[in-house]
């Protein structure tokens, strides 16, 4: 059971091969068991789990389930769920129990996804390798000496694992597909307004965005037909229709114009990683869609462009914690200024504390113009460079990462080098535009992600092109040996 | 650019951060390489160039009628507060 799919399960199901429960239960298993190596979950619920299992076995007995009754998932620790601890992989939520949910999160519930439990992530989203978690860093299921990728490294190490088929995750500079490159499955980060933002704990407003990650892009694309849509409750929801993300999968490639990231191709790439992306592209090529290298002049500033505005945005969002209302609060204040100061000094961790101080430093006054407004100018740019690409070509095809998976510590005691691990993925966010990764390949024994990013509101086609990728090879059926 | 120890102290406290004496050289060291990442857009050609704070080109941000949507539900949130006396959130005293 725990090597099928999403759509494998499905079938499963509804065939009465094994009951709901039975699924759970199996899968919790598994994911007890696993912890101690991978610490992949920050909170494992079972008894929820169970009793959402039995109502969705009435369900499907009842022959009116909905569409994905039974089956089991795994929500990012970043999403609200009543009830249910949400600590954003911080020690200032350690102990916040949510009021109420995330849209996705009653979404998928309505839907009859059984939620196992929460996946460890980097604090507040904030990091590419799980390793500023308060929670401890997740292992890679492919080499427990390396990092999972992140900031979604527990979900991606968790459908990597074989623990769920699919998890929630979400994507500011690559949280979703970077991890997913690491861990060698599937994870697409939609349109900046296509999911709900509603109930997730929020990092960077004008980047964040909710996806998915699954070992295949037909599972994404099922999970994503559930999650995606307008919400009034997200004021940057966007009121647009949601195609039918299943149905458009088997489109033939035929006449598809694929375009290559001359700058991506150009420099500091690892080669190995390199011959995989051909290879994939080959591939492509093989089903009918052409190749030609196109220019985006500005995007090879898109690190420092988002290392101004994704920290200017955390230091506003994250001003809400101050000890008074929800969250961590230090002992014994002397006054309300040390009340705020011990509770963010020792609720927070390294890497969020160095956030907050580049985004104050970037907004305060004497340095809004020369950063803030300048990277939101270049922003500009770097957004119109992808728009004159879509112009000419439908897709644009680039590795995901520059190397396969960094050994546990190795990127910690020097944050540039770490941020400059998002090199790939930073431009989707900062134009707004939908991407996925796709398995293409391993070095040395390591996985490597192909990154597929479309025009604004494309998702059906790069999950089209990822899922006719898929049907050509058998890369995403891979497992890690330890978790066949 | 290299900051200084004065620029740590400020910065920390506008974001109302308390840092221990043995974390201020490691973000001395750290900030002052992401201002030299960051320092990089200084290169790029701006002049006219709007600003741009929302992904979507075209689209505003939505608002909605100034009504009441929510019941009162306080209770359930002041749950998870600190410290809250009479429904009310407690604080050191602020005033002498």
């Amino acid at each position: 059971m725990h090597s099928e799919t999403v759509a494998g399960l499905i079938a499963g199901l509804r065939g009465r091969k094994y009951s709901a429960v039975e699924l759970a239960r199996a899968l919790l298993e598994r994911i007890q068991r696993s912890q101690p190596g991978l610490n992949a979950f920050i909170s494992i619920e079972a008894e929820t789990a169970l009793a959402a299992a039995a109502e969705a076995d009435r369900q499907l007995a009842s022959g009116n389930a909905p569409p994905l009754a039974g089956v089991p998932i795994a929500h990012k620790d970043i999403f609200c769920a009543t009830g249910s601890r949400t600590t954003c992989g911080s020690k200032m939520l350690a102990n916040f129990i949510a009021p109420y949910d995330a849209t996705v999160v009653a979404r998928l519930r309505a839907d009859g996804a059984v939620v196992l439990g929460k996946t460890n992530m980097d604090e507040f989203a904030m990091g590419s390798s799980n390793e500023t978690s308060h929670f401890g860093p997740v292992r890679n299921p492919w080499d427990p000496a390396r990092v999972p990728g992140g900031s979604s490294g527990g979900s991606a190490a968790a459908v990597a694992a074989r623990l769920v088929p699919a998890a929630t995750a979400t994507d500011t500079g690559g949280s979703i597909r970077q991890p997913a490159a690491l861990c060698g499955i599937t994870g697409i980060k939609p349109t900046y307004g296509r999911v709900s933002r509603y109930g997730i704990v929020a990092f960077a407003s004008s980047l964040d965005q909710a996806g998915v990650v699954a070992r295949t892009a037909e599972d994404a694309a099922i999970l994503l037909r559930s999650m995606a849509g307008f919400d009034e409750r997200d004021s940057t929801s966007v009121d647009a229709e949601v195609p039918d993300y299943v149905a458009g999968l088997d489109r033939p490639l035929t006449g598809l114009r694929i375009g290559l990231l001359k700058e991506f191709f150009d420099k500091g790439l690892d080669p190995a990683v390199e011959a995989c992306i051909r290879a994939g592209l080959e591939e492509l090529r093989a089903q009918g869609a052409t190749l030609r290298e196109v220019s985006l002049p500005n995007l090879p500033l898109s690190v420092p462009t988002y290392y101004v505005v994704a920290p200017a945005e955390c230091s506003s969002n994250l001003a809400r914690f101050d000890g008074v209302r929800f969250g961590y609060r230090c002992d014994k204040p002397r006054d309300l200024k040390d009340l705020y100061e011990r509770s963010r000094g020792e609720g927070f961790g390294a890497e969020v504390k160095r956030r907050i101080m580049t985004g104050t430093y970037v907004l305060s006054a004497g340095y809004y113009d020369a950063y803030y407004l300048k990277a939101q100018r270049v922003r500009q740019l770097i957004a119109a460079d992808f728009a004159r690409a879509f112009g000419e070509v439908d897709v644009l095809v680039s590795p995901t990462t520059p190397t396969p998976a960094f050994g546990i510590g190795a990127k910690m005691n020097d944050p540039v080098t770490m941020y400059l691990n998002d090199i790939y993925t930073i431009g989707a966010n900062l134009a707004g535009l939908p991407a996925i990764s796709v398995p293409c390949g391993f070095v040395e024994g390591l996985p490597v992600g192909m990154q597929i990013v479309g025009g604004h509101f494309t998702e059906q086609r790069i999950l089209n092109v990822a899922h006719r990728y898929q049907r050509a090879t058998d890369w995403h059926t891979r497992a890690p040996e330890a978790y066949r | 650019m290299s900051l200084s120890r004065r620029d740590i102290d400020d910065i920390a406290h506008l974001a109302r951060l308390a840092l221990t004496e043995a974390e201020i050289p490691v973000y001395l060291d750290s900030l002052s390489r992401i201002i030299g990442l960051v320092g990089e857009l200084d290169r790029a050609p701006t002049a006219g160039v709007e600003p741009m704070s929302h992904p979507l080109a075209g689209l505003k941000q939505r608002l909605r009628a100034d009504e009441v949507t929510d019941t009162d539900r306080h209770e359930l949130y002041q749950r998870n507060a600190p410290q809250v006396m009479a429904g009310l959130y407690l604080v050191p005293k602020v005033i002498e």
